[in-house]
């Protein structure tokens, strides 16, 4: 059925409307850690897509063949594999993105994002759409990213990849330490939250068990312990 | 004397100023998820240390005496996630059949864990930083210590939240992050206090 939706749909949700970030709340580890400067975020944004797209098509073009009670860890070893080649050409070709983004580029293998696109679209749809539907989410991402990182390095340094805004004196080096990345995080879902409270949408809140990759298998959904962030925002 | 002295410093470096959660922001999906409850927020940190001192004393032998002997280093990513997920399975049946009160205690999280990247992260930092296996394991230990002592201080904060008056378009994910970042910058203070100790 999705088939049938115009491509260019499965792309632009990606970046407002179902903005993977902002709105979906997905993949908050790598978004506060590398957004201290812009050309980290990039990088960050950059591999994520690739490994996204790449592994949305595959594992779209897989989803009849891939047995469904084994398909996560399928999808894990599929993601994993372009997060190895991913990781190759980076120490390869930009060993300073490589250098910047340390231990977080193998961690894209982790990212809810990927994982949660593979289960939640891929799984279910064509090759071209699920290739939009990464680019999409791959953008959105990168853009969600450009965004916090723009707003810490700028006030946190004074300056964006080495030219300088405003003198360094007056910069707040707390907005580049990690509190800041929590602060800035927060205030821009607010921002989100208010724009899409004045379209009628919900709230973003964070994703619970919904779209949690690990839905099926996990046992705090039946028994309603937690997931608990969404009855708060709720209430 | 040296070496007791190292280990101490990486486990009080890796519980008070590399904090995985408020510095590293490894692990943010729990700290934000199960964290409004004291007790889900303790059970999930006690599921946490357990898997992640297990992934480590596992991984460490495979990437020693297999990957690295045979060139095949650059596999550690998707070997390490394999193992870890199939590990995280194998202890929740283990679990479940024969220690059924702590299947009930920690075995609800256990899922959730497998894609977590605090583990991945711990697993993989310890390769990048070369550590042997008991500098390994200590690290670990207190990458745990200190997902827990974050997860407990924030679970205290988030309960006092509940009772707080909060600006309408902060109510939510927005307020619970500023107080993460509050949280985290009491972190802060603890900068320099491990090299201090032990000068």
């Amino acid at each position: 059925m999705a088939d049938k939706k115009p491509l260019v749909k499965e792309f632009t949700k990606g970046l407002i409307a179902e903005n993977p970030v902002l709105r979906l709340v997905l993949g908050t580890c790598p978004t506060l850690a590398v957004s201290t400067s812009v050309m980290g975020a990039l990088g960050m944004g950059a591999a994520a897509s690739i490994v996204l797209i790449c592994s949305n098509i595959v594992i779209s073009a897989l989803r009849k063949i891939i047995p469904g009670k084994v398909r996560i860890p399928a999808y894990i070893v599929i993601i994993a594999s372009f997060v190895t080649i991913v990781q190759m050409l980076v120490k390869a070709f930009v060993p300073e993105i490589d250098e910047s983004l340390g231990v977080y580029l193998p961690l894209i293998v982790v990212n809810c994002i990927i994982l949660g696109r593979a289960e939640a679209f891929a799984g279910k749809n064509s090759v071209i759409a699920s290739a939009f539907d990464g680019m999409g989410m791959g953008v959105g991402f990168t853009a969600a990213l450009l965004a916090m990182a723009f707003i810490r390095e700028l006030i946190g340094t004074g300056a964006i990849n080495g030219t300088q805004i405003f003198p360094a004196d007056f910069s707040m080096l707390i907005f580049i330490l990690p509190p800041g990345g929590f602060f800035v995080f927060g205030m821009l879902i607010a921002v989100a939250n208010k724009l899409a409270e004045k379209k009628g949408k919900p709230k973003a809140e964070l994703h619970g068990c919904e779209s949690c990759p690990m839905a099926a298998s996990c046992s705090l959904i039946n028994s309603g312990e937690s997931c608990d962030v969404k009855e708060a925002t709720v209430k | 004397m040296t070496m007791t002295k190292e280990l101490m410093g990486i486990l009080l470096t890796a519980i008070l100023t590399e904090n995985f959660l408020l510095s590293k922001f490894l692990g943010i999906c729990p700290f934000l998820g199960v964290s409004k409850k004291l007790n889900t927020a303790t059970g999930m940190s006690m599921a946490v240390i357990f898997v992640m001192l297990l992934s480590t004393a596992v991984t460490y032998p495979i990437n020693k005496f297999i990957l690295v002997p045979s060139g095949l280093a650059y596999l550690q990513t998707i070997v390490f996630i394999l193992v870890i997920a199939a590990l995280v399975q194998l202890v929740e049946i283990v679990l479940k059949k024969y220690i059924p009160s702590l299947y009930s205690a920690l075995g609800i999280y256990l899922p959730l864990i497998t894609t977590n990247c605090a583990v991945l992260g711990v697993v993989i930092l310890n390769v990048d930083n070369g550590y042997n296996f008991a500098y390994s394991m200590i690290n670990t230990l207190g990458a745990g210590l200190g997902f827990l002592v974050a997860m407990v201080m924030f679970a205290g904060v988030r309960e006092r939240l509940e009772s707080c008056d909060v600006p309408k378009f902060l109510q939510g994910l927005p307020i619970t992050l500023v107080a993460a970042s509050l949280t985290s910058i009491s972190f802060l203070g603890f900068t320099g206090i491990v090299d201090g100790i032990f000068d």
